[in-house]
C-alpha cells in the first residue's frame, strides 16, 4: 500500500493498464509531454511512448470520434476531456455514436472507450470550469457513468472502466484531487494522507462497476451522495447530530439499487445530495428509484440538496455550493416532518 | 514486400533546455508581398496565404504596398493602447499572484493583433473576441477600471460576478461576451455578419480565435458558413505558436499555413506579421473594405508568439525553452512600433519612458478606484440574490423559491447569537412550507 492522492491513484491506474494491456492508449489535450493540466498523466508518455500516450489537437469532438475509430479497430482508448465543461463539442459523438454503436450494428461493432473528465466546482472556475454534467450522460442508454470520491476508488474504478467492454464516462471531482473537502472553504486544505481511502495498493486491483459503498452505517436516515458531496455529507451528518447511513453511489449507471434501497427500507428516511443543478438532475432518478422500491417503508418525503438551478457563478461559489448546513437542514427536516 | 503505415506525431523544434529554433517560421521580407485590389477573386491571390505581409523592415522603416501611411499621431495612439494593455496585464498578473484576483491571462507580445485591428475597424463593427484580446477593449476606450472590476467580481463587475476574470463583454462598445469554451464565437460572428447583410447594413463583424482552437469544429463551421453566404466578416486566427502546452503543429501547422485554409474554403487567406502594427492595420483595413463592399469574408492568420504563460494556472517552463520569446524572429510589437516612431523623428526614449510612467500611475489609480467598488474579500459586495437573475428573461417560480431558500440560510447565518440550530430550523421551516 502507498499514500496516494487522487491524481496519483488515477495515474497509477493508467500506468498499470498501459503495462498490462497493449491495446490501451491514452489521449487528450496536453496529456502527453506535459502530463496533463492536473498532472493525471504525468510521466506516462516518457514511459510508454508517443503512440500510446497521444497528445491531440484541441477538438473534443475529434478526440471522442477518433477514440471511437480506434476502439472499433481493437484499441482501448482512454480519452481525457480537460474539463467536463468542454465535453459538449463531443456530445454528438458520445450520444449518437459511442453509446449506440453496438446496438445499431446488432453487436458487430463496438468501441470500449473510457472518457475521463474533471468535474465540479469550488475552485473559482466560474461557469466554464465548474460544471457537473453527469446527469446528462446517465440519461443516455449504452454508456456507463462513474464518479469516485477518493483515491482508492478512483484507481479501482478506473481500472474496471478501462477493462469494461462498454463505454464509460468517468467523472473526476477535481475539488478533491488533492484532498477530501468537507464543504468549508475557510478551513485549511487537508491532504489524502490522513484519510483511510488515501491508502491505495500500488499493484493491480479493481472495484466492480455497479456497486455502491456504505461509507457510514446508521439507522435514522440514509444519505445518498457521490463525488465531493460524500465528504460534505459526512460533515453535515456530524453537524446535524443524526445517526445517518451515508452511501457513496460511486457508479451512477448502472446503479446499485439493492444497496441503496435496502438502506432506505431500513432507515425509512432519505436525503439525496449532489452538486449538480436540481431540475431533472441525477437526484431525480435516485428519488424515483427509492420511491418505487421503498414507498411503504418511508417515514418522510425524500429531500434533495443540490446546486441551485443557475450556471455556476464565479463570485458566489459558496452560496451556490450545497454545503453542510443545507444538507443538515434537510436531515433535520426528514427527521421531524413525519 | 511488406507495407505498413506509421503514426506521425508532431514535435516542437525545442523543449526545455534546448536552444530555441524558429527556423520553421517562413518570413517574407517587408514590402515584398503585393497588395491586390479588394475585389480580387480568392483564387487569384493565394500567395497571400503562404507568404507574409510585412510593412516594417529591419531598419524600422515602413515599406511596400501594404504601408497604410498612418499619421504619426495615429501611430502614437496605437503605441499608447498597446503599452497600456501591457502595463495593465503586468499589474493584473501581480494582483493574481498576491491573491487579489482568482485568475488572469496576459496578452504580452500579442498586443498589435488586437490594437491595430480595432483601430482599423469602425466603432459600429461588432467584435467577437477570444480571451486574449483585452487590447480591443482598451482601444475602443474602455476604462481599465471596468476590466479590473470584472476581474474582482465586485459591485461594478459588468458580469455581476458570474464569470472568471478576463471574460469581459461590452454591449455599448460592440464587443461580445467571452465564453471560456474555445472557438464558439467564430461561427457566431459569421451569424452576426449574415444578419448585418440581411438587414442591409454597412457594419461588419470580426472575430479572433487561436491556432490551437482552429482544430475545433466551430472554426470549420465558421469558414463554411462565411464562404457560403459571403458574410461580411473578418476571421482572425491568432497563431501564437502555443495552446497551453500544445504547439501549433498539433493544430495542423506543420504542413500548411493556417491562412491557406481560407482559399480552401473559397475566401482570401492572408498571412500577416502579427507583431507588425502597420501590417495588422493594413490587412484588417483591406479585409474590412472587402467585406463592406459585398466581397465577403477574409481569413487572416496573425503570426505572433504567446510570450506569457497561457494563464496564471500555467507554467510554460515545463514544455518550452524558458527564454524562447527572446529568439522570436518577429520581435516585440511595442518595441518595433516604438523604433519606427523614433526613426520618423516622432518619438524618443525620453517620451517613451514618460509614457510608461504615466500609464503605470494611471493603472495604479485605476486599481485603487476598482478596489473601492469591492474586492473578493472586503468592501461593498454584489447581492448574492443576483445570482438567480438572467438565467431566464423573467425570474421563474422555482428560482424564486431557491433564492428565498438561500436568503433564509444567509439570514440565519448572519445572526451570531442564534447559532447552528437556528440555521437548521430556518431551513427546515422553509422546506416544510415548500413541501
Amino acid at each position: 500500500m502507498a499514500h496516494m492522492n487522487m491524481v496519483q491513484a488515477l495515474n497509477s491506474a493508467m500506468d498499470i493498464m498501459l503495462q498490462r494491456d497493449p491495446r490501451v492508449v491514452i489521449m487528450g489535450e496536453d496529456i502527453g509531454y506535459f502530463g496533463g493540466v492536473f498532472r493525471c498523466t504525468d510521466g506516462l508518455q516518457r514511459k510508454y511512448g508517443e503512440h500510446r500516450v497521444i497528445d491531440t489537437p484541441i477538438a473534443e469532438g475529434g478526440i471522442v470520434a477518433t477514440a471511437i475509430g480506434m476502439g472499433v479497430h481493437g484499441l482501448k482508448p482512454v480519452a481525457e476531456i480537460q474539463f467536463a465543461d468542454y465535453i459538449y463539442p463531443a456530445f454528438d459523438q458520445v450520444v449518437s455514436e459511442l453509446a449506440r454503436l453496438r446496438y445499431r450494428s446488432a453487436g458487430e461493432f463496438s468501441a470500449a472507450v473510457t472518457i475521463r473528465t474533471p468535474c465540479g466546482g469550488g475552485i473559482r472556475g466560474g461557469q466554464t470550469h465548474s460544471q457537473s454534467p453527469e446527469g446528462i450522460f446517465t440519461h443516455v442508454c449504452g454508456i456507463k457513468v462513474v464518479m469516485p470520491s477518493n483515491p482508492f476508488d478512483a484507481k479501482g474504478l478506473l481500472i474496471s472502466s478501462i477493462e469494461d467492454d462498454d463505454p464509460v464516462v468517468f467523472f473526476e471531482p477535481k475539488r478533491i484531487y488533492n484532498g477530501p473537502f468537507d464543504g468549508d472553504p475557510h478551513k485549511p486544505a487537508v491532504s489524502w494522507t490522513a484519510h483511510p481511502k488515501g491508502e491505495v495498493p500500488e499493484d493491480y486491483f479493481n472495484i466492480p462497476i455497479g456497486k455502491a459503498e456504505i461509507v457510514r452505517g446508521g439507522k435514522d436516515v440514509t444519505v445518498l451522495a457521490y463525488g465531493t458531496m460524500v465528504h460534505v455529507a459526512e460533515a453535515a451528518v456530524r453537524l446535524a447530530g443524526v445517526d445517518a447511513e451515508i452511501i457513496d453511489v460511486r457508479t451512477l449507471a448502472p446503479l446499485d439499487v439493492d444497496t441503496l434501497c435496502s438502506s432506505v427500507c431500513k432507515t425509512g428516511r432519505c436525503v439525496v445530495v449532489h452538486e449538480a443543478t436540481r431540475f431533472s438532475g441525477y437526484g431525480a432518478e435516485l428519488v424515483a428509484t427509492v420511491q418505487e422500491e421503498c414507498f411503504w417503508h418511508l417515514e418522510a418525503p425524500i429531500q434533495r440538496v443540490t446546486g441551485w438551478d443557475t450556471p455556476y457563478p464565479h463570485a458566489f461559489e459558496w452560496e451556490y455550493f450545497p454545503g453542510p448546513q443545507r444538507i443538515a437542514a434537510a436531515l433535520h427536516h426528514v427527521m421531524h416532518s413525519a | 514486400m511488406t507495407q505498413r503505415s506509421r503514426l506521425h506525431v508532431p514535435h516542437p523544434p525545442a523543449r526545455p533546455g534546448d536552444r530555441p529554433d524558429f527556423s520553421y517560421v517562413q518570413i517574407s521580407p517587408a514590402g515584398a508581398v503585393p497588395r491586390p485590389e479588394v475585389t480580387t477573386a480568392p483564387h487569384e491571390m493565394e500567395r497571400l496565404a503562404v507568404e507574409m505581409v510585412r510593412v516594417l523592415d529591419d531598419g524600422h522603416r515602413a515599406t511596400g504596398p501594404w504601408n497604410p501611411h498612418l499619421e504619426p499621431q495615429d501611430l502614437q495612439v496605437g503605441l499608447r493602447h498597446m503599452l497600456l494593455t501591457r502595463v495593465l496585464d503586468e499589474r493584473m498578473q501581480r494582483m493574481q499572484r498576491q491573491g487579489k484576483i482568482s485568475f488572469y491571462m496576459k496578452s504580452t507580445g500579442e498586443e498589435a493583433v488586437s490594437v491595430a485591428a480595432a483601430m482599423a475597424l469602425q466603432p459600429g463593427d461588432m467584435l467577437f473576441p477570444s480571451y486574449r484580446n483585452q487590447g480591443l477593449h482598451i482601444t475602443r476606450g474602455r476604462s481599465p477600471v471596468d476590466l479590473m472590476c470584472q476581474c474582482l467580481s465586485n459591485t461594478h463587475d459588468m458580469c455581476k460576478g458570474r464569470q472568471m476574470p478576463v471574460m469581459y463583454h461590452w454591449g455599448s462598445g460592440n464587443i461580445f461576451s467571452i465564453s471560456g469554451n474555445l472557438a464558439t464565437q467564430f461561427p457566431q460572428a459569421v451569424g452576426w455578419a449574415m444578419a448585418a447583410a440581411i438587414r442591409g447594413e454597412d457594419r461588419i463583424a470580426a472575430s479572433w480565435t487561436g491556432e490551437g482552437s482552429s482544430a475545433e469544429a466551430d472554426f470549420h463551421q465558421a469558414l463554411t458558413f462565411a464562404a457560403v453566404y459571403s458574410a461580411p466578416v473578418i476571421l482572425n486566427l491568432v497563431n501564437n505558436q502555443w495552446a497551453i502546452s500544445t504547439f501549433q503543429g498539433f493544430a495542423g501547422g506543420e504542413h500548411r499555413t493556417f491562412a491557406a485554409r481560407g482559399p480552401g474554403y473559397g475566401m482570401p487567406g492572408i498571412r500577416v506579421d502579427g507583431n507588425d502594427f502597420l501590417a495588422v492595420y493594413a490587412v484588417t483595413q483591406w479585409a474590412a473594405e472587402r467585406a463592406r463592399n459585398s466581397g465577403g469574408p477574409t481569413l487572416i492568420e496573425h503570426v505572433t508568439y504567446r510570450a506569457a504563460a497561457h494563464s496564471t494556472s500555467d507554467d510554460p517552463a515545463r514544455y518550452r525553452p524558458r527564454d524562447e520569446w527572446k529568439s522570436w524572429p518577429l520581435g516585440d510589437p511595442i518595441e518595433r512600433l516604438t523604433q519606427h516612431l523614433i526613426s520618423l523623428g516622432e518619438w524618443s526614449a525620453q517620451r517613451h519612458a514618460a509614457l510608461e510612467k504615466e500609464l503605470e500611475t494611471y493603472v495604479s489609480d485605476c486599481w485603487k478606484e476598482a478596489l473601492s467598488y469591492g474586492t473578493m474579500t472586503d468592501g461593498p459586495s454584489l447581492d448574492p440574490d443576483s445570482m438567480f437573475e438572467d438565467v431566464y428573461a423573467k425570474l421563474p417560480p422555482h428560482l424564486i423559491r431557491q433564492r428565498d431558500e438561500m436568503r433564509a440560510l444567509r439570514a440565519a447565518r448572519a445572526e451570531p447569537a442564534s447559532g447552528e440550530t437556528k440555521t437548521l430550523d430556518a431551513q427546515a421551516q422553509r422546506v416544510t412550507k415548500e413541501g
